[in-house]
């Protein structure tokens, strides 16, 4: 967002405002703007102070085992982090795994084949989909997926791929599979949103010259189209995947709120957000407290990274598809 | 907008946000806990804590402000939280599923000198399952095995053996827990820790606990939704949840060696029993009670005061209003599934309450 130096007015000379040379507006808008991101900076660092100064006594206490600590125990004043990082990041993951084909999919069905006034309805549902309280959703999970999962897909999965170690366990219905898909659900529209909005911007005469070409409309879409939207649709990934990982109240609903790693998706599991949200406010000693906060901590540090790396990733997306096809 | 508003408001929410993660926010409600009379000469109370309580406390505060014009604002924030609000003096009483351990008796005595714990009510905690059978019975151990995971499956000998001319299922037990901090969580291991060294060994009873098996649900809904649609599962709640929701609750085998029902009047009968032992403190654990028609999985709920309230004019009205609470306020129990407390425990209680001092 380049501001361009204000330009004179050609009948009137520039007002010479409090600020010297530039007009009042214009100094009072750069103000005002230059506040609003000082004031996000200002969040952000008050944040990560407050946050480590919250947490200091576990950091103290625990130092780097809190994060590879595999034993969370209130009651013999034990915090390891592990298994909750592990479920966050599972979970995000998988969820992120079946929603990009599905959000990819549906966007490149808005934007390319469907006729505009079925585009239009289906963008309006996708977006009502976004509006859906997560605390809804965790309902809906509890009382018709979570069932659905325990009685038919999940014996299924069992019976399909016999012991392996991925679908192994009792089928409870909660669990990693149901937090996954939960997310997926949540996360969906972002994608679709954002890539459909990609997708439009892409010239439409390269589709012309494409099928000039005689290209199919497959052949069109992933030589024309997503070349160009890549970096787009890697930043509607990123924005799904912030959203999976903070999460917190659809995820504790159908988790089963278990802090151990397994590698089964089946077994219950647990997120740093979904700990923050059931053991904080019955946390009834100092140090209890602390470990709560730098599960904060971390999660706003692992949410920071995985942006960095998805950026990374988005940078060179685009300069490799860019290279390839010119 | 200025400028000057616009850092304003900035660092009123930098402010807000610091307090809110550093764990120590002063609810909106603290300035009048602080003051000692509301504008317009109506007299305002403030008190924090067990969730478990508020469907109870709503109704007995609004009789109360019905009838004497004293408007009661409680917080259902959780018990753990009831008592940091009530020691960092945030609160004029907290309220609590559990009674302070020394730790946290400790912080409160360093904040305002000693407190008081005066049982509120009582409630039974009742263990629902899923299974095609009615009347299913167990006894203390063989829960305390299904909850260690030494009991996986429904058909085990020691299930069966409780339950004999019924044909137990082979389905693996599904077993459920509170995820969140609980007052119920800590009657319910109170009770498989009276009954099962093991329990009490590897697990201990408290709000929180870390479970050898099964899956954490979010609130006793989570728990009741969760019995509800998991077939094979067991899973503990409070008594109204099972009634409400009508999931079949286990038959006890309590300490006389009686099958009993969860209801309201087996945890009254425990609590009668807790009564005629009272520690002096009030900081009575009943489960397990004896008695022929004793529910075992029940307990107290307790209001914490400060001994000595510095305010005189709202001292003295927390002392009124805790009188009611625990004699007419006991009326409005029963009909919400808690179980009033007997004559002897309200004795008790008004004996507490009159040793509350107020004034410099």
């Amino acid at each position: 967002m380049a501001t361009t130096a204000p330009e004179s007015r050609p009948r009137r000379p520039p007002t010479r405002g409090l600020l010297g040379g530039a007009s009042v507006p214009d100094a009072a808008f750069r103000a005002v703007a230059l506040a609003f991101g000082a004031l996000v900076l200002a969040l952000i660092a008050a944040m990560v102070a407050v946050m480590v100064q919250g947490s200091v006594h576990a950091i103290q206490r625990f130092g780097l085992g809190f994060l590879s600590g595999t034993l969370w125990s209130p009651n013999d004043r034990i915090f390891g982090a592990l298994p909750f990082i592990y479920g966050t990041v599972v979970s995000s993951l998988l969820a992120l795994l079946i929603a990009t084909p599905i959000g990819l999919g549906v966007a490149i069905f808005l934007v390319e084949m469907a006729p505009h006034h079925v585009s239009n309805a289906i963008s309006v549902l996708v977006e009502l989909l976004a509006a859906i309280p997560s605390v809804l959703l965790g309902l809906w999970g509890i009382f018709v997926m979570v069932p659905f999962l325990q009685r038919t897909v999940e014996p299924a999965l069992q019976a399909v791929f016999p012991g392996v170690p991925l679908f192994e366990g009792a089928p409870y219905g909660v669990g990693l599979l149901a937090a996954g898909l939960i997310l997926a659900i949540m996360i969906v529209p972002t994608i679709v949103a954002i890539s459909r909005d990609v997708m439009a911007t892409v010239p439409v005469a390269q589709r012309e010259a494409m099928l000039a070409l005689g290209a199919t409309p497959w052949e069109t879409t992933r030589r024309a189209v997503l070349p160009y939207a890549t970096s787009g649709i890697l930043g509607a990934v990123v924005l799904g995947l912030g959203r999976a990982l903070g999460e917190t109240m659809a995820v504790t609903m159908v988790i089963g709120n278990r802090p151990v790693i397994s590698p089964s998706l089946l077994e219950p599991s647990y997120t740093m957000a979904s700990v923050l949200a059931n053991e904080f406010t019955d946390a009834t000693y100092d140090l209890y407290v602390s470990a709560l906060i730098e599960i904060g901590l971390v999660l706003f540090g692992i949410t920071i990274l995985m942006n960095v790396a998805a950026r990374l990733l988005v940078r060179r997306t685009a300069r490799v598809s860019g290279r390839g096809e010119r | 907008m200025s400028r000057t508003s616009l850092l304003t408001a900035g660092a009123v929410s930098v402010a807000l946000l610091a307090s809110a993660c550093g764990g120590s926010a002063v609810p909106p409600s603290a300035a009048s806990a602080s003051g000692s009379a509301a504008p317009g000469g109506t007299v305002q109370l403030t008190g924090a804590g067990s969730t478990f309580d508020f469907p109870l406390f709503s109704k007995v505060f609004k009789d109360y402000q019905t009838k004497t014009g004293v408007q009661v604002n409680y917080q259902s924030v959780g018990s753990g939280s009831g008592v940091t609000q009530l020691t960092k003096r945030t609160v004029d009483f907290g309220a609590s599923d559990f009674p302070l351990n020394d730790e946290q008796t400790k912080a409160a005595e360093a904040a305002g000198g000693p407190v008081v714990h005066v049982p509120i009510t009582m409630g039974a905690v009742s263990v629902g399952y899923d299974l095609p059978i009615d009347g299913l019975t167990l006894d203390g151990p063989t829960l305390a095995g299904i909850y260690l995971g030494t009991i996986t499956k429904w058909n085990d000998p020691r299930v069966a053996a409780l339950n004999p001319g019924v044909t137990m299922p082979s389905t693996p037990i599904a077993v459920v827990h509170r995820s969140d901090g609980s007052g119920t969580t800590f009657i319910f291991t109170s009770y498989l820790s009276a009954v099962s060294p093991e329990w009490k060994s590897k697990v201990g009873a408290s709000g929180t606990v870390n479970w050898p098996v099964g899956i954490g649900a979010k609130g006793s809904e989570g728990v009741s939704g969760q019995v509800t649609n998991t077939p094979g599962s067991i899973g503990y709640f409070e008594l109204a949840y099972a009634k409400q929701n009508n999931i079949k609750s286990v038959t006890m085998k309590n300490a006389a060696g009686k099958l009993v029902e969860p209801s309201v009047k087996g945890a009254s009968d425990a609590g009668a029993g807790a009564a005629a032992n009272m520690p002096a403190d009030l900081k009575a654990v009943f489960v397990n009670a004896p008695g022929d028609t004793s529910y075992p999985i029940a307990g107290f709920s307790w209001i914490i005061v400060f001994k000595h309230q510095k305010d005189k004019v709202k001292g003295q009205e927390l002392i009124d209003l805790l009188k009611y609470v625990v004699t007419t306020g006991q009326q409005s129990a029963e009909p919400l599934y808690y179980a009033p407390l007997p004559k002897a425990v309200q004795d008790l209680d008004l004996k507490a309450i009159s040793t509350i001092t107020v004034g410099q």
